[in-house]
């Protein structure tokens, strides 16, 4: 399963196009930063409803290829330009993560 | 190789960039994707204290062929009691901190479980110095 897949099965609105074909392995989602950093594994994408800046930073440091943004969320401007910088792909969803969470397990498990 | 790097008070926009900058150097190194992950995750979550805690400090890192040794040193309130703080769950930070989704009292538990070694030294009212190591091997 690839983040492209992922885009279409899941009708995922695109901010950011990166890591397309990369491979998706898994996903974590939370909201708690330190959670993300100490417990998602490299190649998962990460749910969240968090929009700012360290979202990316994150993303990036721990090789997450995507973020999908839950609720019609809206990225901060810099998270946004910080994604473009660190090919993170970034991903909105009008649902929330619960919903969010369920169809992907079904698509990933 | 030696590394400084500056922390500037409730800077969050920039959290992240020094460990960023390592993470090159060590992926550029060849050192073990591990090991750049527990140094990664460590160094992270002490910028992130120092950004939400103090009023500013320094990163200081070194890194040799066998390990990484990374000194986050600020000036700040410092830690009254070290045992709490070390206590999965227990946080003093502000609101607007914890809005970003920090402040969960995992920063330090992150360090702890990263880290090969870790020092801190506080001094209430001066700062802390945090001194982490990651072996390579």
């Amino acid at each position: 399963m690839t983040v492209k897949d992922i885009i279409e099965k899941l009708d995922l609105q695109c901010l950011n196009e990166a890591n397309l074909d990369a491979e998706v392995t898994g996903a974590y989602a939370s909201d708690l930063l330190s959670d993300v950093m100490g417990n998602a594994r490299s190649g998962q994408v990460w749910i969240t409803m968090q929009t700012h800046k360290n979202v990316t930073a994150i993303a990036s440091l721990r090789d997450l290829p995507a973020v999908i943004i839950v609720r019609g969320g809206a990225p901060d401007e810099d998270m946004l330009e910080h994604a473009k910088d660190e090919d993170i792909c970034i991903l909105v969803s009008q649902e929330p993560t619960f919903q969010v969470c369920g169809k992907l397990y079904e698509i990933l498990k | 190789m030696h590394y400084t790097f500056d922390i500037e008070r409730g800077n969050f926009t920039d959290a992240g960039q020094a460990s960023s900058s390592v993470k090159r150097t060590l992926k550029h190194l060849g050192v073990a994707p591990a090991n750049i992950k527990r140094t990664v995750v460590a160094l992270f979550e002490a910028e992130i204290n120092a950004i939400a805690h103090a009023y500013g400090g320094t990163i200081d890192v070194d890194i040799d062929d066998q390990k990484i040794v990374m000194v986050v040193a600020d000036k700040g309130p410092g830690i009254p009691n070290l045992d709490l703080a070390m206590q999965e769950g227990w946080s003093t930070a502000s609101a607007e901190v914890r809005e970003m989704g920090y402040g969960a009292g995992m920063g330090l538990p992150n360090i702890k479980k990263n880290t090969d070694d870790l020092k801190i030294e506080s001094t209430v009212g001066v700062g802390t110095t945090v001194t982490m190591t990651v072996f390579f091997a």
